[in-house]
Parts: structure tokens; C-alpha cells; sequence
């Protein structure tokens, strides 16, 4: 079954729907889109390493997004630049080591273009596994660490008196986050993982008044950005991982729609 | 002073300096089950950072706190919701501890805003997100409350309502209670313990105590010297050593 191209893109895009839809709202919620696209843009890096010490690709970018993500926390302890800037520095010259990496890297073929924007076609039934089984282990963790770490979303100092340990929550999330990258690069590229988590999740934030609808709601139209991506991407022969996010963008708008109603029902 | 079992979280010479600022400092007090012990003092004394140090959200203290309960339930002064969250007062309510629908609805309706359970958070008025957040604080059945101008923004008659009800939740549940307010009358009527505050304790004991010490008047004047004498006559019961309550 999983020996078509296409259905083995499916089964992955659909898996790592699951897992970024929850992840999503925490991305909305915490406000860390550019904190996700900082962990984004350095998982090249991660990549030229895998691929010039021969190493599983994702975990590869897995350690490098988590010391990434280390790095940044001990830059905003130890100098007085705002988080937007320290972002933006880690993200672009991780982005650019990475690039100037594969430059010396001459002895292997690079699709760069299939790195930043995902390929279709480099899924394989490994990566089957990897997706599914680290989304699951992902969702796993969410679960347990949920109520300290939405308390904490929620208001700090509420979570951290009455003893849900938020700063232990936050580290775990951060993990999390390096791990969603890890498994779901090939499958949208760097640039587009982030839409991925916050386009369906902004779109269920429009439609939803509660937090678990929203969840709900983030990942149907995260899966729902995944089939309609991928047919089309067939039909069109357009790229891939755009076409799941050109998807999710239109799930989006059409939720707009959906506001102007209730608010006109309203009046 | 009773038993030493009894005591919930107690603070030895505790400080807090932030920006190379003492925020307070030398602070010595001790909560126990069923008592009410109360913060005064002027704007910036100190009050809210003494009652983070107690609840270990400020963590890099002087002195120490010592905390022998995990059940605490917090009202804080100030609280910034993002708005992005799109949150239930429901929701809310089970916040920090899962807990069953009639629970809700019983500390909902103590507070008077069960017909708010399923509006959003962001809608609600000030007075109605206060009631809001003590009912959440009491649903958990907490053995320490600490409630950091817990009326603030409620309409007068429910002023009084709520501070009957804290008075009667301290009894109830037998939880020790850390109050910060700015309202001297009902401090003084419903309180076992004074601590006076200005950047260090200044004074602290029995309401009646701290009426009469010179810092004090000077600190709030003559008259507020007079509020508290006059409770003075108001009590209808003793508290036990146990901590129960005998009525006069």
C-alpha cells in the first residue's frame, strides 16, 4: 500500500497534522510564530550536518533545533537585545551556516529547493515510521505536561503558585517544538513548517470559544490543508508543501467568512 | 500561637530586591489553618511582593519561606489574560486542578456568578472577572488562599458579601487565609493577625494592637486609628487554641 508516492505523502502529511495542530494553538497562544521559524531556519543546518556525517536526518535537526533553542535562551539572559532581534539573528545566520555548509559539500547532490519547501517524492516509508511514531510520542508528552503548560499560557504566576511547575511545562514545549521540526521537514521544508502550525490554528481560533474546540478544529483543518494540498499538488502538478499551506490559507479565509455571520447574527 | 503543625507557610526575615531596589525586606510571619492574617499598607509597601515571596513565585528571595502546604488557591492584584486564548469562565475554573461540574457551580453561586459559567473570560466586567477569579480560588477547597485585593472593582453591597463569605470560607474549610486590601473597616472586623507594611513590617499584631502603635497612626493617620478601635467592640466570638470558633 505504501509502495505509491502518493499515498505515502498522505499517510505523512496526515501524521504530522495531528501533531501540529495542538502544537499550533500553543504557537498562537504563547505568541511564538518567529520562535518556530528560528527553529525552522536552523534545522539546515541540521540537515548538511546529517548528510555530511551520514547521520538520521531527523534527529540530526532535532539536537541542532534544541541547541538552537538553548542558545537563545542563554543569549536573552546575557545580553539586553530584544527576543525579535535574537530570533531573527539565530534564524538567519543558522540559515546561512547551513547554506555556506552545503556549498563545501560538493561531493553530494543537494535539492536545496526540496529542503526549504518539502518534497513529495523524498518520503519513504522510514519516515512513515518516524512521523508516526515520534507524533505519537509527541502528543504523548503534550498530554502530560498539559495543564502546567496551558495554566502557565493561561497566567504565570497562577500556575507557578499554585504549584504546576510552568518553567519545567515551557522547557518541555521547546522540545517539543524542536521534535515537530524534526520529523515534519521533509514533508513542507523549513520555510513552511511554521505555516503549518499557525495557519489551521489561527483559522480555528476564528470559529472557536473554547481552547479544546479550537485544538479540534486546528487539526481537522490542518488534515483537511493536507488532502486538499496534496490532491491539488497532483492535479496542478504544483509543488507540494506550498500547496498544503495554499490550502490551509484558504481554510482560513473562508473562516473569516464565518466571523462576519456571528457578528452580523449578533447585531 | 498554637501548635506548630498547624502553620501553612511562614516567611523568616524575607526580602526581595529587584534592580537593585528593595522591594521589602525583613519580612517575619507565619499563616495558619483557619486564621486570617492581613497585609496593609500604602501604595508600593510592599504588600503584593510579600504575597509572591509566600507563594514562591519570586524566587530569588533573601531569608526563606518555608511551605507545608500544596493546596493553595491565589487571587493575584493584577492579571493579564491574552486574548488570543479563547477561554470560558468554565474553563478557567478548572484551570490548575480538574474538578466536577456541581464544585463549579457551588463556588460559582457563592461568589453570585453562576449565570456567567459558559460566557468568555474577555467579556466580563471587572467586578464580574473578580467574583470569577475568587470562586475559582475557593472551588479547589485550598488549605492556604491567598487573596491580593480580592474585591477590587465590586459594587459595595457585594463588597461586604464577599468578605462575609471569605470569613465564612476561612471557617469552613479551616484554611489559612493571607488577605491584602486596602479596606481598613472590614480588615479590622474579620482579621486574627495585622502585619503593617512599609517596604518592612512596621508593626504587626492584633488589629487592636496595631491601632494603637504610634507607626501606624503615623503611617494612616489618626482617624484610621479610630476605624479599628471601634471594632474593637464587634467581636461575637473567640478562636480557640485549636483554632475553632466559640461565640461569646
Amino acid at each position: 500500500m505504501f509502495d505509491d508516492f502518493f499515498i505515502r505523502a498522505l499517510v505523512a502529511g496526515l501524521g504530522v497534522a495531528f501533531v501540529t495542530g495542538p502544537l499550533g494553538c500553543f504557537v498562537v497562544w504563547r505568541r511564538l510564530s518567529y520562535f518556530g521559524d528560528t527553529l525552522a531556519h536552523s534545522a539546515l543546518l541540521g540537515v548538511t550536518i546529517a548528510y555530511s556525517l551520514e547521520f538520521n536526518i531527523a534527529l540530526s535537526v532535532f539536537i541542532i533545533s534544541s541547541l538552537i533553542a538553548l542558545i537563545l535562551v542563554q543569549l536573552q539572559n546575557r545580553t539586553n537585545l530584544p527576543g525579535d532581534a535574537l530570533l531573527g539573528l539565530l534564524a538567519h545566520s543558522s540559515l546561512a551556516v547551513g547554506l555556506v555548509v552545503i556549498g563545501f559539500l560538493t561531493f553530494i547532490r543537494f535539492d536545496v529547493m526540496g529542503l526549504l519547501f518539502g518534497d513529495i517524492l523524498a518520503v519513504t516509508v522510514d519516515d512513515l515510521y518516524i512521523i508516526w511514531i515520534g507524533g505519537a510520542l509527541i502528543l504523548l508528552v503534550l498530554k502530560l505536561i498539559w495543564k502546567g503548560l496551558f495554566a502557565s499560557t493561561v497566567n504565570y504566576e497562577l500556575a507557578e503558585a499554585e504549584g504546576l511547575n510552568p518553567d519545567r511545562a515551557k522547557a518541555i514545549f521547546t522540545i517539543l517544538m524542536a521534535a515537530i521540526i524534526a520529523i515534519s521537514i521533509k514533508m513542507v521544508g523549513l520555510l513552511l513548517i511554521t505555516g503549518m502550525l499557525i495557519i489551521p490554528a489561527a483559522m480555528a481560533r476564528n470559529i472557536s470559544d473554547s481552547p479544546q474546540k479550537m485544538i479540534i478544529y486546528s487539526i481537522i483543518g490542518g488534515l483537511l490543508s493536507v488532502i486538499i494540498g496534496l490532491f491539488s499538488s497532483l492535479e496542478f502538478n504544483t509543488p507540494s508543501g506550498p500547496s498544503i499551506i495554499a490550502a490551509a490559507l484558504f481554510l482560513f479565509v473562508i473562516s473569516l467568512f464565518k466571523i462576519k455571520q456571528t457578528i452580523k447574527l449578533k447585531n | 500561637m498554637s501548635s506548630n503543625n498547624n502553620v501553612l507557610v511562614k516567611m523568616n526575615n524575607a526580602g526581595y530586591r529587584h534592580n537593585d531596589k528593595w522591594l521589602v525586606q525583613g519580612v517575619s510571619l507565619s499563616v495558619e489553618k483557619g486564621k486570617i492574617v492581613t497585609l496593609i499598607g500604602p501604595n508600593g509597601s510592599g504588600k503584593s511582593t510579600t504575597a509572591k515571596i509566600a507563594l514562591g513565585i519570586l524566587k530569588k528571595i533573601d531569608g526563606s519561606v518555608e511551605k507545608y502546604t500544596n493546596k493553595i488557591g491565589y487571587v493575584p492584584q493584577k492579571i493579564s489574560i491574552d486574548w488570543t486564548l479563547p477561554l470560558r469562565v468554565y474553563d478557567f475554573m478548572i484551570l490548575t486542578e480538574n474538578l466536577d461540574e456541581k464544585t463549579i457551580d457551588e463556588a460559582l453561586s457563592l461568589t453570585g456568578v453562576i449565570h456567567l459559567k459558559d460566557k468568555s473570560l474577555g467579556n466580563l466586567s471587572g467586578g464580574e472577572f473578580q467574583r470569577v477569579l475568587l470562586a475559582r480560588a475557593i472551588s479547589k477547597k485550598p488549605e492556604l488562599l491567598v487573596l491580593d485585593e480580592p474585591v477590587q472593582g465590586v459594587d459595595f453591597t457585594g463588597e461586604i458579601a464577599l468578605y462575609e463569605l471569605i470569613k465564612k470560607i476561612s471557617d469552613e474549610l479551616n484554611c489559612g487565609i493571607l488577605l491584602i486590601s486596602h479596606d481598613l473597616h472590614t480588615v479590622m472586623s474579620a482579621t486574627d493577625h495585622v502585619v503593617c507594611l512599609n517596604g518592612h513590617v512596621c508593626c504587626s499584631g492584633t488589629p487592636i494592637d496595631v491601632a494603637k502603635n504610634t507607626e501606624y497612626k503615623a503611617l494612616f493617620g489618626e482617624q484610621a486609628s479610630q476605624i479599628l478601635t471601634r471594632y474593637e467592640h464587634k467581636h461575637d466570638h473567640v478562636h480557640t487554641i485549636e483554632g475553632k470558633i466559640k461565640k461569646n
